[in-house]
């Protein structure tokens, strides 16, 4: 079933148009990775399927109905970038508050407070918890009513390793169980593992959508291997020139081993070439990360001019 | 429903736990029984003068003290919760704006009927026991009603304090704007009423000007528990118009009722436009 379906969704505020002819989809029990830079669409996007926005054109179904649909809205678990509650109530009685909004039952409540590891926290104010306190939280807000849709911006800021790995964790539990998670995200190296597909957003359009392995054949981006030679550098150079079916790859040295950029479509003659000429000690493969492609998407300097991905 | 009252209810609580409930309820209680004894002092009387006269001074005493509460209680409703970081959160749960608005103005509205009640009934009880040859069944009849339209005075400046809340999105520019209404319709008004009246010299249609006291829901409130103790009651300054309106108390009530209605609807209008 389609959790969301977004079909040609342009938005437009005042003259400026943030969202230009977007067809996105997330099927259930699917984590989608959404990354851009700042302004680049991101909110609007999650706007425009939380149903606080309409669109100027295109069409946004949810769940098989309408976005903002109260009966829509009920299945779908949000957590906001930087989510804030009432600073004088406590963990317990914030999260009371949203499962009646949402018509949860209340006895979720300490059960989610534990899960998300606030279970000994749960009756001090919010006030006097940390930003990773307030986060996870956050999280178990997200998770009343066990919605079908979830969709979580930056839930790892404020976040300690282990409890950035025990939410991975849980994240890929309920998507086993059949629940489609959006996941916007700046850390880009440490979400890769647990995204299924990924979309790039950069000034309101959608640059490329797909799984880590499309998305690598759509850049076609250069392989990197590393080899550690068998019989000095100067024999290995050499080699890899006569194996080379085209001129000019990037060879870098770095502690005694040469790092090779190759296309990916000539990366196996490449390396059938070099273990047959017996230079070869050692080889490791690299191939482009999730930020590699990201920065390739978004143009080059992209990082360096947007202040990162967000 | 069920979502209204869930806002309302945590309205209420707040109320409860940061004292406002029991703050507003102590002032109106203190205020009434001090109004009561020591509201003819200037005279040379120290006592319980009359019921007339009680309720004259506390309405008078109201217009200052209601208006400002329910202001104070309200400006930050909506822009407080953006403020806060939860607005964006409430909108995407199953509540559409106007169940978060009326749901708002019922644990605001029932958080200053409860003081009310409380604070003003007290004070009503009190005199009642303490007070010896007062007419328990005119004080209970004239309590009633001035806590009914205390009540209603503060449920419009409620909706008036929304009205700003919907639309700035800063606390002190809400807390800024609520302040000018309360100057506007406890202080200016009435002056500028006098103004028009002595300026325009007799050429101002002598039966227009009662009802422009109606565009002030402080002026109906005093009406309504001055002209209620009859034709000996005292209307002073530019209430002395309330004399040429043809309407009777039960016009002045629906006034009063109008006064929250319509600020509501507005400020619902209001932040069914605004962008979230």
């Amino acid at each position: 079933m389609s959790c969301f379906r977004l079909e040609n969704v342009s938005y437009r505020y005042d003259k400026a148009l943030v969202l230009n002819g977007v067809d996105l989809r997330l099927e259930s029990g699917e984590i989608l990775g959404l990354f851009g830079h700042n302004g680049a669409g991101k909110t609007t996007t999650i706007k425009l399927i939380l149903g606080l926005m309409t669109p100027s054109q295109g069409r946004v179904s949810v769940l098989g109905g309408e976005a903002g649909d109260p009966h829509v809205t009920q299945h779908i678990g949000y957590l906001p970038e930087n989510v804030m509650f009432y600073p004088q109530l406590t963990g317990r009685e914030i999260l009371n508050h949203f499962a009646r909004l949402k018509g949860a039952p209340l006895r979720q409540v300490p059960e989610l407070l534990e899960q998300v590891g606030l279970g000994d926290a749960m009756n001090a104010r919010v006030k006097t918890y940390s930003k990773g306190m307030r986060q996870r939280l956050g999280l178990a807000q997200a998770l009343l009513g066990k919605p079908k849709l979830l969709m979580l911006d930056e839930p790892t800021v404020g976040l300690d390793p282990v409890a950035t790995a025990d939410l991975y964790r849980l994240l890929r539990k309920l998507r086993d169980e059949g629940t489609g998670i959006v996941l916007c995200s700046h850390v880009l190296p440490g979400v890769e593992p647990y995204i299924d597909r990924a979309a790039i957003l950069t000034d309101g359009a959608l640059k490329a959508v797909g799984d880590l392995s499309a998305l690598r054949r759509q850049a076609n981006m250069p392989v990197t291997l590393s080899i550690e030679p068998a019989n000095g550098t100067p024999a290995l150079e050499k080699a890899i020139a006569g194996a080379s079916a085209s001129n000019g790859l990037m060879i870098r040295k770095d502690n005694g081993r040469l790092q090779v950029d190759v296309r990916p479509s000539e990366k196996m003659a490449l390396i059938q070439a070099l273990l047959n000429s017996g230079e070869v000690q050692d080889l490791g493969i690299h191939q482009p990360t999730l930020e590699d492609v990201y920065v390739h998407f978004i143009g080059s300097g992209g990082l360096a001019h947007r202040g990162g991905a967000q | 429903m069920n979502s209204i009252w869930t806002i309302a209810r945590k309205e209420l609580s707040d109320s409860l736990r940061n004292r406002w409930l029991i703050a507003i309820a102590l002032v109106f209680a203190v205020l009434a029984l001090g109004i009561a004894w020591f509201g003819a002092a200037a005279s040379g009387q120290v006592g319980y003068a009359s019921t007339p006269a009680t309720i004259a001074s506390l309405a008078s005493l109201g217009i200052f003290l209601i208006p400002l509460i329910a202001l104070l209680l309200a400006y930050d409703a909506i822009v407080g919760e953006e403020e806060g970081g939860t607005l964006l959160l409430l909108m995407t749960y199953p509540l559409s704006r106007g169940q978060l608005l009326f749901g708002k103005f019922l644990g605001h509205g029932l958080t200053l009927a409860f003081a009310t009640l409380i604070g003003f009934g007290v004070a009503g009880i009190a005199i009642a026991l303490l007070v010896e040859d007062v007419a328990v069944g005119a004080l209970a009849a004239a309590m009633s009603r001035f806590i009914v339209s205390t009540i209603l005075l503060g449920w419009g400046f409620i909706a008036l304090a929304y009205m700003i809340s919907v639309r700035v999105s800063e606390k002190p520019v809400a807390a800024g704007l609520a302040l000018g209404i309360w100057f506007f319709f406890v202080l200016v008004f009435d002056l500028m009423l006098l103004g028009i009246l002595v300026a325009s010299e007799g050429k101002l249609s002598p039966e227009l000007l009662p009802w422009l006291l109606m565009l002030n829901p402080t002026d109906i409130y005093r009406l309504l528990n001055i002209v209620a103790f009859g034709e000996g009651a005292q209307l002073s300054g530019v209430l002395s118009l309330g004399a040429d309106l043809p309407i009777g108390a039960a016009g002045l009530w629906f006034a009063l009722v109008l006064w929250f209605v319509i600020p509501l609807a507005a400020a619902w209008a209001l932040f069914r436009s605004r962008r979230i």
